[in-house]
C-alpha cells in the first residue's frame, strides 16, 4: 500500500469532496432550471397546453439544440470567462459548476419534455373537461403524471453530471477528475488512478440504484 | 337539459375547409339517455369536443339547463364545464392517484374542505360500488373497476349531464352490460341527463331513450327508440334490429314483405291473422324479436303467394300499426 500514503489519501477525500460539490451543485441547478425549461418546451409546443410558436421556437432550436451540439469539452472552456463573471473565479468545484449546469440543463429539459409528451392527451384533455386552470394541469396533472419519468431522467442526468464532472476536472474544476489525471497521467501511478475509477464507479452506482429505488415507489403505472 | 342547436364546425386542412360538424342541432330532455351512433369519421369525436368545448364550435350553441356554455369567458367556461360530467372511452384516470384521489380531483381544483371532500367521494365510490378499492392505483383496478372511477369523478361536481364518451368500446360485453346498468341505475336516482356517444348498437339497444344518427357530420335520423325502429325508411330500424346475415333467399315469384312492428303488435299473432283472413300462405324468411327497455320490438321478412292481395294485406298491417316495406319478388 506505499501508492496510498497519508497524502494521497487526503487528496483523494478533498478530491471526492470537490467531485461531489460539482455534482451536487449543478445536480440541483440542473434539475430546477431544466425543469422549468422542459415544461415550457412542452407547454408552448405544437399540440400543447399553451402553444407559442416563437417561445417553443426560440427555446427549442436556438437555445436548446445549439448549447447540446457543442461538445462538453469546448463549451466548458468557452464558458470559463461566463463562470468568473458570475462566480468570480474561474477555477474550483464551485466556477466548474457552472459549466456543467448551463452544459447539462439543455438534455435534461429535452428529457423531461420527452416524459411529459409519453403523458396521453385523454388525461390532459380530462383535467381541462373537469375544469381545471392550465397551470393547475400542469402541476396537478402533468407533473405528477409525468414523475416517473422526470426521477428517471434525473438519476440519468446525475450520472452524466458525474461524468462531465471527471472533465471538468481537467481545466481547473478539480476532482476526482483532476486527481486521476495528476496522479494517473502525468505520474502514470496506475493504482492510484485505478481507486478513483472505483470511486467513481461506487457513485454512479449509487445514483442509479437510489434513482431506480426512486422511480419504483412512485410508479404507479 | 342538454340543447345543442345548429353546431358547426370547421376546420382548415391547408388551403381547404373541412367541414367536420354541419349544424348539429339536439335536445335531450332531463332524466333520459340519448345516445349518438355513427361510424368513425362522421364527426362524434369532433361533437364531443365541441360539446366539453375543449374545441371551440365555428358556429352554434351548447347550453345546460337553458344555460349556454358557449360565447362565455374563459373563467366562466371552466364553471359551465363542471355542469358537464364526462365519461371517456379509457377512462382517463390519473395514474399517480389512488381511486380516492381521482374522484377527488374535481373538488380539490376549487379549495373544497377535506373533510367535505372525503365525504362527498366516499359517497360516490359507495354509488358506484368501489369503496373497496379507495385506496387502489389504476394499474391495479380492471377496466370496468376503471369506468366506475371514471364515472364517480365524472359526478364528483354534481352535473347536469353526463357524456360518455364511447364510454364502453374498451369494455369486454359482459363488462359493458354492467357499465350501461350503471349508467341508468344513477340516472335514475340523480335524474341526470346521459348523452352516450358510441358505434355500438348494443349499448343503443341496451340503455337509451332516444338515439340520433351521426352522418357526415349531420344528423341524418333521430327519435325515440319505437319511433326510429318503426321508421321503415331510415336506417337506424335495420342496424338495431338487423336480421340474420345468412336469412334464406326468397324462391319463387310471391312478394317479399319487411315488417318492423313494436310492443302490441309484437305479441299479436300478425301472421296468422293474414293468412286467415287473406286466404294466402305466409312464409317467414327471416326474423328478429327483440326486448328493449320494456318493450318488445320485431323485424319480420315474410313471403307471400303470388296471388296474394298485396296491397290489401300492407293496409291491413299498416293499419294496425305495423311500417310495412315491400322488396317485391326478387
Amino acid at each position: 500500500m506505499d501508492f496510498f500514503t497519508p497524502t494521497v489519501l487526503k487528496a483523494m477525500g478533498t478530491a471526492t469532496v470537490e467531485t461531489l460539490q460539482m455534482v451536487v451543485i449543478s445536480g440541483i441547478l440542473t434539475v430546477i432550471i431544466g425543469l422549468i425549461l422542459g415544461i415550457l418546451l412542452h407547454v408552448t409546443g405544437k399540440g400543447g397546453l399553451h402553444p407559442i410558436r416563437w417561445l417553443n421556437v426560440l427555446l427549442s432550436g436556438i437555445i436548446i439544440n445549439i448549447t447540446r451540439s457543442i461538445p462538453f469539452a469546448i463549451l466548458m472552456v468557452a464558458l470559463i470567462p461566463f463562470s468568473a463573471l458570475i462566480v468570480g473565479a474561474s477555477l474550483g468545484p464551485i466556477a466548474a459548476s457552472v459549466s456543467l449546469t448551463i452544459g447539462t440543463i439543455p438534455f435534461f429539459a429535452r428529457l423531461v419534455e420527452t416524459a411529459l409528451r409519453d403523458i396521453n392527451h385523454g388525461k390532459v384533455d380530462a383535467a381541462l373537461v373537469m375544469g381545471s386552470t392550465k397551470m393547475q394541469t400542469i402541476r396537478k396533472v402533468l407533473i405528477p403524471e409525468a414523475m416517473p419519468g422526470i426521477v428517471a431522467a434525473t438519476t440519468t442526468t446525475i450520472v452524466t453530471l458525474i461524468g462531465y464532472s471527471a472533465m471538468a476536472g481537467l481545466v481547473g474544476g478539480g476532482g476526482l477528475g483532476r486527481m486521476a489525471y495528476t496522479y494517473g497521467y502525468t505520474r502514470y501511478n496506475m493504482p492510484i488512478m485505478l481507486a478513483t475509477i472505483v470511486i467513481i464507479v461506487i457513485l454512479v452506482q449509487l445514483v442509479q440504484i437510489i434513482g431506480d429505488a426512486i422511480a419504483r415507489k412512485i410508479d404507479h403505472r | 337539459m342538454i340543447t345543442v342547436s345548429d353546431l358547426r364546425k370547421v376546420y382548415q386542412q391547408g388551403s381547404k375547409d373541412v367541414v367536420a360538424l354541419d349544424g348539429v342541432s339536439l335536445e335531450v330532455p332531463t332524466g333520459k339517455i340519448h345516445g349518438i351512433v355513427g361510424h368513425s369519421g362522421a364527426g362524434k369525436s369532433t361533437l364531443v369536443r365541441c360539446l366539453t368545448l375543449l374545441d371551440q364550435p365555428t358556429s352554434g350553441t351548447v347550453a345546460v339547463n337553458g344555460k349556454e356554455l358557449t360565447n362565455v369567458s374563459t373563467s366562466e367556461l371552466r364553471n359551465a364545464r363542471r355542469r358537464i360530467g364526462m365519461v371517456f372511452q379509457h377512462a382517463n384516470l390519473f395514474d399517480s392517484r389512488t381511486t380516492e384521489q381521482n374522484v377527488a380531483y374535481p373538488l380539490e381544483l376549487v379549495g373544497t374542505p377535506k373533510e367535505q371532500i372525503a365525504t362527498k367521494v366516499a359517497e360516490l365510490l359507495e354509488l358506484v360500488g368501489l369503496s373497496t378499492f379507495a385506496k387502489a392505483y389504476p394499474s391495479q383496478l380492471s377496466g370496468g373497476q376503471r369506468q366506475r372511477v371514471g364515472i364517480a369523478r365524472a359526478l364528483t361536481t354534481d352535473p347536469d349531464v353526463l357524456l360518455c364518451d364511447e364510454p364502453t368500446s374498451a369494455l369486454d360485453p359482459k363488462t359493458t352490460d354492467e357499465i350501461l346498468e350503471l349508467v341508468k341505475e344513477l340516472r335514475d336516482r340523480l335524474n341526470i341527463t346521459v348523452l352516450i356517444i358510441t358505434h355500438e348498437m348494443h349499448v343503443v339497444k341496451q340503455a337509451c331513450d332516444s338515439v340520433s344518427l351521426l352522418e357526415g357530420g349531420k344528423i341524418v335520423e333521430s327519435g325515440s327508440i319505437e319511433q326510429v325502429i318503426t321508421n321503415a325508411s331510415g336506417n337506424l330500424a335495420s342496424t338495431l334490429l338487423p336480421l340474420p346475415g345468412d336469412a334464406p333467399r326468397a324462391e319463387g315469384s310471391g312478394p317479399v314483405l319487411d315488417l318492423l312492428y313494436t310492443g302490441q303488435q309484437a305479441t299479436e299473432p300478425v301472421i296468422s291473422s293474414v293468412a286467415r283472413q287473406f286466404n294466402t300462405d305466409v312464409n317467414v324468411l327471416a326474423g328478429s324479436v327483440e326486448q328493449l327497455g320494456d318493450q318488445q320490438y320485431a323485424h319480420l321478412r315474410l313471403q307471400l303467394n303470388a296471388d296474394a292481395d298485396l296491397d290489401a294485406i300492407v293496409n291491413h298491417l299498416t293499419s294496425n300499426g305495423i311500417a310495412v316495406t315491400v322488396k317485391g319478388a326478387k
